[in-house]
């Protein structure tokens, strides 16, 4: 006991070895591709570091895609670089993020409120409607549901979440799921 | 009081270009834009006053080779100008959750040619005045940042002004707190 771990609200998202995020590729530079995950440099990602993925089998990623995956170099000397496989070799969820949804940018506060063990945000809009969600610890998330106008919705509710409280969400989404 | 404002806006830590990244810290550079005109050499000269400032705070170590911008842009000038800069600028880096030290704030002090103190002069006060000095004082132990003096004054006179600006800081770091508290509180 006596040690407190301080987590401060910072715009900017510095990347941890181990953080999971989401990435945007801007470039194939050979054998790596160059992610912005809104640090302060791209991170580089390999293009054998994805599941079954061989000198001869290679992903099909092009530039503007969205990766999901996680850092395994990531301080302050040297440049970040992501996987998206974890130590066993297997993807568990991490690769290319499909086609169609909304990629959006919150604050890293509210990324780790959703990311807690006990957040109901995230049960309730799910009671609303179904969707499909993926959230960086850069701060972006990816939400894609049935049509656009409800992925829009859900977008909204939560970027509104960073300055809602338990009962002004309920009660929006009571408005909501009225409708 | 009051008709002095500075638009503050930091950008970072960004990727800095080969030729202006340090290898161990983090690079800050300022600029200073004018209300009206081209800046001179009086805007170059306290860009250099603010770098020095914000670089002794910022904990430039944990973000080496990376580039951070602080641009401020004078809205208006009714005196004080630099001590407003200071403000802003220390502003600017709490908002953007950047590592600091310490903070700091920025108080200038006119000293009348019958040996009064004025502090945070008008440009009209300024002008009458025997010597103007501007002091950044760190939150820390109220210690001193930077110290810029224009005109003549003993040091008897410096240490008095130096005592009333630690005074007066405690009134502007309260400001901080409660502008932050309202940020985050909506």
């Amino acid at each position: 006991g006596g040690a407190f771990w301080v987590d401060s609200q910072q715009k900017r998202y510095v990347p941890v070895k181990g953080d999971h995020v989401i990435g945007i590729v801007t470039a194939k530079a050979g054998d790596v591709f160059r992610l912005d995950v809104g640090g302060s440099e791209p991170a580089s990602l390999s293009y054998l570091a994805f599941e079954g993925a061989t000198k001869r089998n290679r992903p099909n990623v092009q530039v503007g895609d969205l990766i999901y995956g996680q850092f395994v170099v990531a301080n302050k000397d040297m440049e970040p670089e992501m996987v998206c496989i974890d130590s066993s070799g297997k993807s568990s969820g991490m690769g290319i993020i499909g086609q169609d949804g909304f990629l959006f940018k919150v604050s890293l506060g509210l990324i780790r409120k959703l990311l807690a063990p006990k957040c109901e945000i995230i049960q309730e809009l799910s009671q609303l409607y179904p969707f499909e969600l993926v959230i960086g610890m850069n701060g972006r998330i990816w939400v894609k549901a049935k049509t656009v106008q409800q992925t829009l919705i859900i977008v909204n509710i939560l970027e509104a979440c960073e300055y809602m409280t338990a009962e002004q969400r309920k009660q929006a989404l009571a408005k909501l799921s009225g409708n | 009081p009051g008709d002095t404002s500075v638009l503050a806006g930091l950008y970072g830590p960004a990727e800095a270009k080969i030729s202006k990244e340090l290898p161990d810290r983090a690079a800050l550079e300022v600029l200073l834009r004018p209300k009206v005109g081209l800046p001179g050499v009086l805007e170059r000269s306290r860009e250099q006053l603010l770098r020095q400032t914000c670089e002794a705070v910022v904990l430039g170590v944990l973000h080496p080779r990376t580039a951070i911008s602080l641009v401020l842009q004078v809205l208006s000038d009714a005196g004080s100008l630099l001590s407003c800069c200071l403000n802003a600028a220390c502003m600017a880096l709490l908002d953007a959750g950047l590592p600091l030290s310490t903070l700091f704030c920025g108080v200038t002090c006119a000293l009348q040619p019958d040996g009064t103190i004025l502090l945070d002069p008008t440009s009209r006060q300024e002008q009458e005045a025997r010597a103007i000095l501007t002091f950044a004082i760190a939150s820390s132990e109220r210690k001193v940042l930077m110290a810029n003096t224009k005109g003549s004054c003993s040091v008897e006179e410096m240490q008095q002004c130096l005592a009333a600006a630690q005074r007066a800081a405690t009134t502007i770091f309260q400001f901080y707190r409660d502008s932050v508290r309202r940020r985050y509180s909506k």
